[in-house]
C-alpha cells in the first residue's frame, strides 16, 4: 500500500552503508538482547517494555527451555510473516526449526518500526520480509556469535572451533556438546558484535527451503485467540449504531426501547454514533436493534452510483493533474493512424476479513490502558489511544493479536475503530473491560472501501502497428489527502496509491501522459489489497492486450517488444507463457489470456485459461503464476499468497461491488456481497524465479494480474472486452 | 435455565434460549474457537456438530440445543477428525485461519460419512464455507489427503 516512491525515498534516507551500520550499533550498543526471564505472554513484561527508556532492539529470546522466540513486529493477517520473519532468523542461528517460537512484539516505535515507513509501526505494502531483511539477519548472526562465545568460554576452548548446526553447539576436539539452552544466560552477558557477516546463501538451511507454518496447529485446533476471542473478567460488549449515510450525523435518538432489552447495560451518543454497551453479544444486536435514531444527512453523500460516475466521466474529459509525462502525448495521437480508447470504471469494493472490525480496552484503577487489537498500525493507534483518552503513550499497553484477515482494511490513518474503542471507553460510566464488535453488516456498510475509479485512455498506433502514444485519465478519490499521512505521502499533489502501476508502467511508450484527478466525498476509502494496482493493472494489461490486436500482433510477442529494457519482466513473462502454454491452438469454447505487472518491487505475470460451457457458464481453469520476489525465504508461503491472491482477485472481479442508492449502500452481507467459493477457485501452478536479489513484498502482488489475465483469457474465447469491473458475463459466447 | 451438553460438558446458563447457540458458546462457555463472521449463515464460519450432524450456530437457538451433543472445534476427536487436523497441518492449508474452525467441522462430517468423495462431493460439502484468504484449494488437497489416510 506504501508506493514505490516512499520505498525510493526510504532508499534514498536509509540506504544502509557498512558506515551507517557502525554508527547505528555504536548507538545502540548490545542490538541483541537475550533474555533468560522475559516471558512473552506476561502482560506485565509487555508493559514494562513500553515504559522503559529505549531498550537495545529485541528480536530474539533464547530461553533456558531451549525455545527460541522470534519477537515479530507486524501483524500477521493471514499471509505467514510469523512464519517467513522466523525463518530468517532460525537459518542465521542454525536453529532446529522444532525449536522456532514466534511472539507478536509489544507496540513500541523505538524498536519495532517498519523500516520501509519511516517511523511507525505498522504492516502494509508487501513490506514485513523486504523491511526485516537485512535487520533480522543481522539479529541472528550477531545471537550466533554470542551463544559461541559463552560456549567456549564454559569449555575453554576458541571459539573458531565451535560450531552450530540444528540447534546443537559442539567442540569436535574435546566432544563438548550443548544446546542454546544450556548457554542462554551466559550468552546474554556477552556483548554483542559490533558488525556481522550474515551466511551466503550457499550456507542456508532454511531460506528457500521448506519449513511448516508455525500457526497451523492454533489454527486447526480452535486455540488461536483473534482480538474477537480476547475475554476479560466482566467484560461487556458494544456495538455502534452508525449513520447509514456517509457524511451523516446523529440528530437525536430514543433509547427507551433499546433499555429495557434484558442484558442492555448503558447507552450514550459517541461522535461516531449511538453505542450500545451490553453484558454480552446477543443482547448489544438486540439493543443496538431497538434504537431510535435520527439522521442530521445535510452533509451526506446523497448520489447514486450512477451519478458519481457521471461526474467523473464529466471529469475525465479534462486534464488533471499530471502523474508521469514523457514526450508528446497528444501530438503523437493526431498524427496516429489508428486510435484505441477505452473507458474502464472500476466501483468500490469492500475487504470483508473474516473476523469483523473489534477490539478489546480495559482502563486500570491508576488510569493505564490496556488494548488488544490485530493492530496493523501500532503507531497511530497508540497515539489515537492517548489523544482520545487524554494520556501519554507510555501509559498505554497495545498488545497485537492474531487477526482473522485485513486486505488492508485494519489499517487506517486515523486509527477509525481503535478511535470508536477509546470514545466508547472514555465515556462508559462503567469500569468494566469493554469489546467492540462490528457485525458484518456494519463492515459490508461501513465504508474504508476501495474507491470507485474510472479510467479513459487513448492509444495511437502508426502505419506500422507500432504504439506511439498513450493518453491516461484516471479520475478516483484520494484517502490520503486529508488524512494524517498527507504530508509524507502527497508529492507534487499527486497521490501515488491513484496512480501506482499506471504512471509507472514499464512499457517503452515515448510519448506519453497519465493524470489524476481526485475527487471529494464523504465515503471513506482506503487501500485494499494491491491498493492502485488493483485498477491500473487491470487497465493497463487490458488495454495493451487490445491494442495489440488492433496492431495485428500477438499480445505476448506485443510486450516484449515494449519490455525490452525490464528484464524481471520479462523473465515473468516468459515464464509464465511457457508453463502456461500461451498461444497453444484451443477449442472454441476455451481461452488464454495473459497478462505481466509489478508492484511492491515483486514482477508477477499469469496465464489463465477459460472455459464457456454450452449453457453460457463460464469457469476459470487455471492460473500459471510465474513470480519474482527476489530471494524466496519461504517457497510455500510464496506459493500460498499466489494462491491467495488469485483467489482474492477472480472473487471481486467476478460479482463484487459496493454501490449507492440516494447514498445509501445497497449490500450488507455476503449474500448479497457474494465472496469466491470453493467451486469458483481454479487450479493454480506457482514457478518461483530464481534469485538472489534482496526479498520484495509478496501479500498483494498475487491480486494485480489476476483479473486483466482472465479478462484477456475471455476475450480470447468470446471476442468481447470487457472494460469494468465486476465482470458482466451473462449472454458471453463466442459470435 | 438452559442446560447444554458441549464436549462431553454441561453448562448451565443463565441466558435466553432463544439465544443463538453461536454467542452462547462463545460468551458464556469459554469456547472461542467456534467463530463469528456473518450471523446470517452464509459462511460456516460458526459451524458445530448437533449430534454429530454440521449446524450453522448462528442460526441455532440454545432451546433447540438442549438436550443434544454439542461438539465445538476444541472437542471434535477420534479418526476423521485427527486425520483431517493432521492433514490440514501437513499441507499448511490456514492462512489467517479464522474459518478453518468452521471448514474443518465441515470437512469431518463429509469424511465422516463419504470417506470416498468425488471433487462434486467436496464442493457441495464445502461451498458453504466461505474464506476469503481463498485457501479451496488446499482444502480441496487436504480433504483427499485425509481420506486417502481413511481409506
Amino acid at each position: 500500500m506504501f508506493t514505490k516512491r516512499m520505498f525510493e525515498q526510504h532508499l534514498t534516507w536509509r540506504k544502509p552503508s557498512r558506515r551507517d551500520f557502525l554508527k547505528a550499533s555504536a548507538v545502540t550498543a548490545g542490538t541483541l538482547l537475550i533474555a533468560t526471564t522475559i516471558d512473552f505472554g506476561n502482560n506485565r513484561a509487555l508493559a514494562l517494555s513500553m515504559k522503559d527508556p529505549p531498550q537495545p532492539n529485541a528480536f530474539i529470546k533464547i530461553a533456558p527451555d531451549n525455545t527460541v522466540t522470534v519477537m515479530i513486529k507486524h501483524l500477521d493477517m493471514g499471509q505467514g510473516n510469523t512464519t517467513g520473519l522466523t525463518t530468517i532468523v532460525a537459518d542465521e542461528l542454525d536453529a532446529d526449526w522444532s525449536q522456532m517460537r514466534s511472539a507478536f512484539a509489544p507496540a513500541n516505535v523505538l524498536l519495532y518500526n517498519n523500516l520501509l515507513m519511516g517511523p511507525i509501526q505498522g504492516t502494509g505494502g508487501s513490506t514485513a520480509i523486504a523491511n526485516s531483511w537485512d535487520q533480522l539477519r543481522n539479529a541472528g548472526a550477531a545471537a550466533r556469535l554470542m551463544l559461541i562465545a559463552a560456549a567456549a568460554d564454559s569449555w575453554g576452548v576458541p571459539e573458531r572451533e565451535i560450531i552450530i548446526s540444528k540447534g546443537i553447539i559442539s567442540h569436535t576436539k574435546s566432544g563438548k556438546r550443548g544446546t542454546f539452552g544450556d548457554f542462554a544466560a551466559k550468552a546474554a552477558k556477552v556483548m554483542p558484535p559490533p558488525i556481522v557477516e550474515p551466511k551466503q546463501p550457499k550456507d542456508w538451511v532454511y531460506i528457500g527451503k521448506h519449513v511448516p507454518r508455525l500457526d497451523s496447529v492454533g489454527k486447526t485446533t480452535g486455540a488461536t485467540i483473534y482480538a474477537m476471542d480476547v475475554r476479560r473478567p466482566g467484560m461487556l460488549t458494544a456495538m455502534v449504531e452508525r449513520p447509514p449515510r456517509f457524511g451523516g450525523k446523529v440528530k437525536s435518538f430514543d433509547a427507551a426501547a433499546a433499555k429495557v432489552v434484558p442484558g442492555v447495560v448503558e447507552i450514550f451518543e459517541i461522535p461516531q454514533g449511538v453505542a450500545v454497551i451490553a453484558k454480552d453479544t446477543w443482547s448489544a444486536i438486540i439493543g443496538r436493534a431497538a434504537l431510535r435514531v435520527e439522521w442530521d444527512d445535510s452533509a451526506a453523500e446523497q448520489r447514486s452510483t450512477e451519478a458519481i460516475f457521471t461526474d467523473y466521466r464529466e471529469l475525465a474529459t479534462k486534464p488533471g493533474i499530471s502523474a508521469a509525462k514523457r514526450g508528446d502525448a497528444d501530438g503523437a495521437l493526431a498524427g496516429a493512424v489508428k486510435i484505441v480508447e477505452a473507458e474502464f470504471t472500476f466501483p468500490y469494493l469492500a475487504h470483508a476479513p473474516m473476523e469483523p472490525l473489534n477490539g478489546v480496552i480495559e482502563i486500570k484503577e491508576n488510569g493505564d490502558v490496556e488494548v488488544w487489537a490485530g493492530s496493523q498500525f501500532q503507531t497511530i493507534e497508540v497515539g489515537t489511544l492517548a489523544w482520545v483518552l487524554g494520556t501519554m503513550p507510555q501509559n498505554i499497553t497495545l498488545n497485537t493479536v492474531w487477526a482473522g484477515g485485513s486486505f488492508g482494511r485494519r489499517a487506517t490513518p486515523n486509527a477509525d475503530y481503535i478511535g470508536e474503542l477509546a470514545q466508547i471507553a472514555k465515556i462508559s460510566k462503567t469500569k468494566a473491560p469493554i469489546h467492540l464488535v462490528w457485525s458484518r453488516e456494519d463492515d459490508i456498510k461501513g465504508g474504508r472501501y476501495r474507491p470507485m475509479f474510472l479510467h479513459n485512455v487513448r492509444a495511437g498506433l502508426d502505419a506500422q502497428g507500432k504504439l506511439i502514444g498513450w493518453r491516461q485519465r484516471i479520475v478516483g478519490q484520494s484517502f490520503i489527502v486529508g488524512s494524517p499521512l498527507e504530508m509524507a505521502m502527497i508529492k507534487n499533489e499527486i497521490d501515488g496509491t491513484a496512480v501506482e502501476g499506471a504512471a509507472d508502467m514499464p512499457y517503452a511508450l515515448p510519448n506519453f501522459s497519465v493524470d489524476w484527478h481526485n475527487v471529494k466525498s464523504p465515503v471513506t476509502t482506503l487501500w485494499w489489497r494491491s491498493v492502485g494496482h488493483t485498477h491500473n493493472a487491470y487497465t493497463v494489461e487490458v488495454m495493451i492486450d487490445a491494442i495489440a490486436h488492433e496492431a495485428g500482433k500477438n499480445p505476448l510477442d506485443f510486450r516484449r517488444e515494449l519490455l525490452k529494457e525490464h528484464p524481471r519482466h520479462l523473465a515473468v513473462l516468459n515464464l509464465a507463457a511457457e508453463k502456461g502454454n500461451y498461444g497453444e491452438k484451443l477449442p472454441k469454447d476455451r481461452g488464454r489470456g495473459i497478462a505481466v505487472h509489478e508492484s511492491f518491487f515483486t514482477f508477477v505475470a499469469m496465464v489463465a485459461d477459460v472455459t464457456f460451457g454450452t449453457d453460457g457458464g463460464f469457469k476459470v481453469d487455471k492460473i500459471v503464476a510465474a513470480v519474482d520476489c527476489g530471494v524466496a525465504v519461504n517457497p510455500d508461503v510464496i506459493r500460498a499468497q499466489i494462491e491467495g491472491g488469485v483467489g482474492f482477485g477472480l472473487g471481486a472481479a467476478l460479482r463484487n461491488k459496493i454501490t449507492l442508492s440516494n447514498g445509501l449502500v445497497e449490500q450488507s452481507n455476503f449474500y448479497d456481497y457474494q465472496p469466491l467459493r470453493m467451486s469458483d477457485m481454479p487450479q493454480v501452478e506457482v514457478y518461483i524465479v530464481s534469485s538472489m536479489e534482496a526479498p520484495t513484498g509478496i501479500g498483494e502482488p498475487g491480486v494485480p494480474p489476476v483479473a486483466p489475465a482472465v479478462a484477456n483469457a475471455i476475450y480470447e474465447a468470446t471476442g468481447k472486452r470487457l472494460y469494468s469491473l465486476p465482470w458482466k458475463l451473462d449472454g458471453l459466447q463466442r459470435t | 435455565m438452559p442446560m447444554l451438553m458441549i464436549n462431553g460438558k454441561s453448562f448451565e446458563l443463565n441466558i435466553d434460549p432463544e439465544m443463538p447457540l453461536l454467542w452462547a458458546i462463545r460468551d458464556y462457555t469459554g469456547l472461542t474457537g467456534t467463530k463469528y463472521s456473518c450471523g446470517v449463515a452464509q459462511c460456516g464460519a460458526c459451524t458445530v456438530h448437533l449430534d454429530g450432524e454440521p449446524v450453522r450456530s448462528c442460526q441455532t437457538q440454545v432451546g433447540d440445543a438442549v438436550g443434544h451433543r454439542v461438539t465445538t472445534i476444541e472437542g471434535i476427536e477420534g479418526k476423521v477428525a485427527s486425520a483431517v487436523q493432521g492433514a490440514w497441518q501437513s499441507l499448511d492449508v490456514v492462512q489467517c485461519g479464522y474459518c478453518q474452525s468452521g471448514q474443518i467441522m465441515n470437512a469431518v462430517s463429509l469424511l465422516s460419512k463419504n470417506q470416498k468423495p468425488t471433487d462434486d462431493d467436496i464442493n457441495s460439502a464445502m461451498e458453504g464455507i466461505v474464506c476469503r484468504c481463498a485457501t479451496y484449494i488446499r482444502i480441496r488437497a487436504a480433504i483427499r489427503a485425509a481420506a486417502q489416510k481413511l481409506g
